[in-house]
């Protein structure tokens, strides 16, 4: 079994990541009812004896769960977020040589992150990272969180990144990166985003796009859906996908019903590379089977059901609902269409009491109304993992390889020039040691060519590509 | 002699543990002293305290799927595979074929070699190796490609039957046409011979024949073990002069594989009805072969939906020439056939209409063609059961579609990076795609 390790970056990517962590320890603590330490756990966290002098690790598979802690760096650049989850209930899962903290922030500068705190401490971010790559058997996967509009998840996160990549060539990196939605209240975060998303480009392995605005309209659902009175549709407790019930951490804050609906987002990813099943699918596979050309590995992500209703009989109608309801832009993390606009590859992660005959009826039945691209008609990925997320008793994650991501590019390239037109608030970045204007346009022209390339895609969506002459052989 | 059998990659061991299974509750059945001996010689070996072990040597990139099977097999009671007959490392291959031929598949070359070694010399005598594995993935079809040249270099006198599972024309892994055309064409020039098994047929006659409703892996699974016991649990051959053939491997590749460019095999087996149904039902041995012939030349996979329509030409004494024009078109031609016949009566059964020259190639004469194999003893409780094993068009279909769809996306260079990547150039690709195209225009001109 693979470890994977997270690093969480800035205030979004730790308070999403505290959130991850609660989840996990609810999902793991619901299946492994004995208390045995085993692989499963293993892949998120380390088994430690804190009465043994050296600290000491005790990673023995099949051992008692003495104290759990995870694998994990959390970064960020000012002390509020990191110490309030020193303080909270999940303080035991962290240690001290898990985080690095400074005191002034990043004033919302992608350039402050990158170049200035990415430069000071270069060398203990990756001390950090070593250590705990050091506990690691078999490290899979670096699963780092980020947000895209600020300075310190923006700028920092990706030198991390970068430096992921020279330190850890062999290991995958998928980026969680939170993009601003377009009334987002940091003016400078058109000019972040896109400095940020050429890093992106250039060094993460897969990334998934998760916008604020979606989180916040699929949040406002459930609650309408749990208010709604109709009779048969009270929502079954602590089933939504939002909800944190059972976690360690107490009361519920302010975007944490958001928040959660990614940590069930990467609880689903790796789900089926925890736990059996009878068709498994690793981490290693989403980039292989995701992304057919280098740069273009933005996946966009749905996860349903949102939540169950609380009457116990799902008839089949209920599931194919679930795999409709995958495909409706109102299930997409990110806002994008991606009925309308050309698949060039999709997986669809399914976990729970679904039968390999159940997928392959919805992949017929919804095959016809989806667009794929000429040379991957049959482009599905699938997997199904036995083990069913906390209060359901089945779920579905698709990650889809869609040129709709194509308008929410441009609109984010669209907020950039405004600004560069003007060179509004462009001399705080200028001034930052190492930064200069081909940055800039640097930055610009990354994004151009890469909505280049989806251009490209779509253009042959309309045209009916003929098949590629085979090789003739002579008889 | 016995069968070591080597399970690659999820596929291998999950369909190798069921087939295990399916063969040692045959062997297990009523008073056939003799069948039960032979089977159980054949694919386990006894210890000391009477516990059955297979003999099978399990393989995968990742440790779950055989922790799995392992647990599985010994709840059963009857059997379990040895405790140190698998060897796993901690992360698959990622689908990709080129990370398990060209990675995974040499750094664990002498311990794959050594578990198979000590397999080998738990057998008196060794009938011939086979492999289980899919095409689609990265481990089976990299990984186990990489281990049947190994095999080959190693033994080189032994017999090695592939058999491979391909995977839902829908798909389940992108790439799976990718993984599929370098497996196939790699497999080609080691193999003895390809035995094939269709995610999509199988999963019809689940469907359709079994009637089950929600049809799980285990089912698929399940189907397949039954199709595969039926060819080689114990029979008597044309050469085994009256007891059960010490050489199954050996017959069946001789009887089917005489040319080097056609290794193909497919098969189909019936009766296949519900376990619940099999008491109520009555087979006459006409009936089920009068079926049988007509699912091969119509090219039905399965008991349902056979097309009566096509029909054999008559020969007439001028010669092959009219006989390959009157061939209409949906008419399967075969090279060899190869037909299994276990149960009650099995003596007084007719299988003439197996030997008209109509249904073969004009350059094998019918009796070099058609070969049968006997036994009196029922099969996984079928009263009767017929299988027919055939190099035959009936997999052009598939291959022709599944290197359409590989070159269509090669022709973009979509997911190439993810090859190259690991050792497997754009040459090695139209390497692949040239000789499987060889391999279809052979078929296609087989009359």
């Amino acid at each position: 079994m693979t470890q994977s390790i997270v690093v969480q970056v800035g205030q979004c990517g730790n308070q999403v990541g505290c959130r991850f962590w609660d989840l996990a320890l609810r999902e793991h603590a619901s299946v492994n009812k004995k208390g045995v330490y085993d692989e499963a756990l293993g892949s998120f966290f380390r088994n430690v004896d804190s009465r043994k002098s050296n600290g000491g690790a005790c990673d023995i598979i099949g051992g008692r769960i003495q104290h759990l802690k995870a694998r994990a760096v959390l970064v960020d650049m000012e002390e509020g977020v990191v110490n309030e989850i020193l303080q909270g209930p999940l303080r035991e899962v962290f240690d001290s040589t898990q985080l690095l903290t400074d005191v002034s922030g990043s004033g919302n500068n992608w350039a402050v992150g990158h170049m200035t705190y990415g430069s000071a401490y270069r060398e203990q971010i990756v001390d950090r990272v070593r250590r705990a790559a050091e506990h690691c058997d078999c490290l899979q996967c670096f699963f780092l969180i980020h947000s895209m509009g600020g300075g310190t998840g923006s700028g920092l996160g990706t030198r991390v990144l970068s430096l992921l990549e020279e330190e850890f060539p062999e290991v995958c990196r998928l980026v969680t990166s939170v993009y601003p939605s377009a009334e987002d209240d940091v003016i400078t975060s058109p000019y972040n985003s896109v400095l940020a998303m050429r890093e992106l480009t250039e060094h993460a392995d897969c990334v998934l796009p998760v916008e604020n605005q979606s989180l916040v309209d699929i949040v406002n659902k459930i609650k309408q859906a749990s208010r709604g009175g109709k009779p048969g549709s009270v929502i079954k407790r602590d089933s939504a996908v939002i909800s944190g019930q059972g976690g360690l951490a107490g009361a519920e804050k302010p975007f944490d019903a958001m928040n959660n609906i990614v940590a069930n987002l990467l609880l689903s990813i790796t789900s089926s590379a925890r736990f059996e099943g009878s068709l498994n699918m690793d981490l290693n596979e989403i980039a292989m089977n995701l992304v057919p050309f280098p740069r273009l590995h933005y996946l966009v992500p749905s996860l349903t059901p949102l939540y169950t209703l609380a009457d116990v009989n799902i008839p089949t109608r209920r599931l194919d609902q679930m795999f409709s309801d995958a495909f409706s832009k109102d299930h997409q993390l990110i806002r994008a269409d991606p009925k309308h606009s050309l698949y060039l590859a999709c997986a669809l992660m399914v976990r729970g009491n679904v039968q390999v005959s159940d997928l392959r009826r919805n992949i017929e039945r919804l095959r016809p109304s989806l667009p794929f691209v000429s040379w991957n008609q049959e482009g599905w990925k699938t997997s199904l993992c036995s083990v069913p997320p906390v209060g359901h008793s089945h779920s579905l994650l698709a990650l889809a390889n869609n040129t709709c991501l194509k308008p929410t590019f441009m609109d984010l390239r669209g907020r950039f020039t405004r600004l560069y037109r003007k060179k509004a608030h462009l001399h705080h970045y200028l001034h930052v040691e190492g930064m200069d204007q081909s940055c800039f346009s640097e930055a610009l022209t990354s994004l151009t060519s890469l909505i280049e390339e989806y251009n490209q895609l779509d253009a042959t969506k309309a045209r009916l590509t003929p098949d590629a002459p085979r090789l003739s052989i002579a008889t | 002699m016995s069968i070591v059998t080597v399970q690659l990659g999820q596929c291998g061991n999950q369909v190798g543990q069921e087939l295990f299974d399916v063969i040692c509750n045959d062997a297990h059945e009523g008073q056939r002293r003799l069948y039960n001996e032979s089977s159980n010689e054949r694919f386990f070996h006894e210890t000391a305290h009477g516990d059955l072990v297979a003999r099978a040597v399990l393989i995968d990139m990742e440790p779950k799927v055989i922790n799995h099977s392992m647990a599985k097999a010994a709840k059963s009671g009857r059997w379990r595979y040895g405790e140190k007959s698998s060897f796993s490392q901690k992360q698959g291959s990622g689908n990709n074929w080129a990370n398990g031929y060209c990675v995974h598949g040499p750094r664990h070359r002498e311990a794959v070699e050594d578990l198979v070694r000590r397999e080998v010399e738990c057998c008196d005598r060794l009938a011939g190796i086979m492999t289980m594995m899919s095409v689609a993935g990265g481990t089976g079809s990299g990984v186990g490609t990489y281990v049947t040249q190994c095999l080959r270099d190693v033994y080189p006198n032994s017999f090695i039957l592939n058999h491979l599972t391909w995977p839902y024309d829908t798909g389940e892994v992108i790439v799976q046409n990718y993984n599929s055309v370098l497996t196939l064409s790699h497999l080609y020039q080691l193999s003895d011979a390809i035995l094939v098994h269709e995610n999509d047929t199988v999963h019809r006659i689940c469907g359709q024949l079994l009637n089950i409703k929600h049809i799980s892996f285990s089912d698929v699974n399940r189907v397949i073990a039954h199709q595969l016991g039926s060819i080689l649990q114990p029979a008597l051959t044309g050469d085994s002069h009256g007891v059960y053939s010490r050489n199954p491997l050996g017959e069946l590749v001789s009887s089917l594989t005489c040319h080097p460019e056609y290794k193909l095999l497919s098969m189909c087996t019936i009766p296949q009805m519900a376990s619940s149904s099999i008491a109520y039902s009555v087979f006459s041995w006409p009936g089920l072969l009068k079926h049988l012939r007509q699912m091969l030349i119509s090219n039905t996979k399965m008991e349902e939906g056979i097309d009566w329509q096509v029909r054999a030409p008559p020969v007439h004494s001028g010669g092959t020439e009219r006989t390959r024009s009157l061939r209409g078109p949906g008419f399967n031609t075969s090279l060899a056939n190869l037909l299994i016949l276990r149960g009650k009566d099995v003596y007084s059964a007719e299988t003439g209409g197996f030997q008209d020259p109509a249904l073969y190639t004009s350059w094998l004469s019918s009796e070099e063609a058609f070969n049968m194999w006997k036994s009196p003893v029922p099969f996984n409780k079928y009263e009767k059961s017929a299988t027919l094993v055939s190099n035959s068009q009936a997999l052009l279909k598939p291959l022709d579609n599944m290197v359409g769809k590989a070159w269509n996306m090669f022709a973009s260079r979509a997911y190439i990076h993810q090859y190259t990547k690991f050792g497997i150039s754009e040459e090695d690709f139209l390497d692949s795609f040239t000789s499987l195209e060889q391999v279809i225009s052979s078929y296609t001109q087989l009359c």
